[in-house]
């Protein structure tokens, strides 16, 4: 399965995002294959609907669950609709290898 | 002065279908349009008549008072009643609602999820694979 992860940056050692919708990268992480894909995102200075917008990146690279810090109102009820799981992790301190880590064990 | 806006209705199972169509020998080319059954009034038939929640507890599962629930659910009734006495079609579309899921807290890793798969049960964080998780009743007051 896939998962997207919001990044600060485009390395392993960036942390986690803490919004979603404007989030600086996106990590398609996928667990069976172990491939790593790092997605910019082009919302992140949207002035509005940079959450909408980046529900459908992620939804179109087929991903089943998706970690922010944080999720707005109108994309909790997308992803509901699209039955994609959400995560809500509140530590910015969290590495994106080590989230990929937790994942695999 | 303007009305009271309408409180919306919480949907947790979105219906897998988008509605029903007649069929038979005796059907008649045109039997009037389709009936817009809400999604408001979908979910109080499926509490109220497929899982067998009294109005009161149905009412707190869509976040609105018993007697508007007793409302909605009459107005469902009807509307199915029509479609079958008539041989309409049923549109399952509409309504004044928001989807929410059912929350959970992971005492491990710290991270809340939900589960999309509502007919799967959860059985470990999918974060951290720990069996250490609680409910939690509504994530958005929590998060405040």
């Amino acid at each position: 399965m896939k998962v997207a992860i919001t990044s600060t940056g485009n390395t392993l050692e960036s942390t986690l995002d803490q919004r979603f919708g404007r989030c600086t990268c996106f990590v398609i992480y996928n667990t069976e294959t172990k491939g790593i894909e790092f997605v910019p995102n082009p919302n992140r200075d949207a002035q509005e609907g940079a959450g909408p917008a980046s529900v459908q990146i992620v939804a179109s690279r087929g991903v089943g669950k998706v970690i922010s810090g944080e999720f707005g109102f109108k994309i909790k009820s997308l992803f509901d609709s699209l039955k994609i799981q959400m995560i809500v992790l509140k530590e910015p301190e969290k590495r994106i290898s080590e989230i990929i880590d937790m994942l695999d064990n | 002065m303007s009305p009271r806006p309408v409180r919306l209705r919480k949907i947790s199972n979105p219906p897998i279908i988008s509605g029903f169509k007649p069929y038979g020998d005796k059907l008649k080319p045109v039997n009037g349009p389709g009936i817009f059954l809400h999604l408001e009034e979908y979910e109080a038939i499926r509490l109220c008549d497929h899982e067998m929640l009294s109005h009161q507890q149905a009412a707190e599962m869509m976040a609105v008072s018993r007697p508007t629930l007793t409302r909605i659910h009459s107005s469902a009734r009807k509307k199915i009643a029509d479609a079958m006495v008539n041989g309409r079609q049923l549109i399952i579309e509409g309504g004044k609602i928001f989807y929410d899921s059912e929350w959970y807290l992971c005492s491990r890793c710290g991270c809340y999820f939900n589960n999309p798969e509502k007919l799967i049960e959860v059985t470990e964080c999918p974060l951290c694979h720990s069996t250490e998780f609680s409910n939690v009743a509504d994530f958005d007051k929590s998060n405040d």
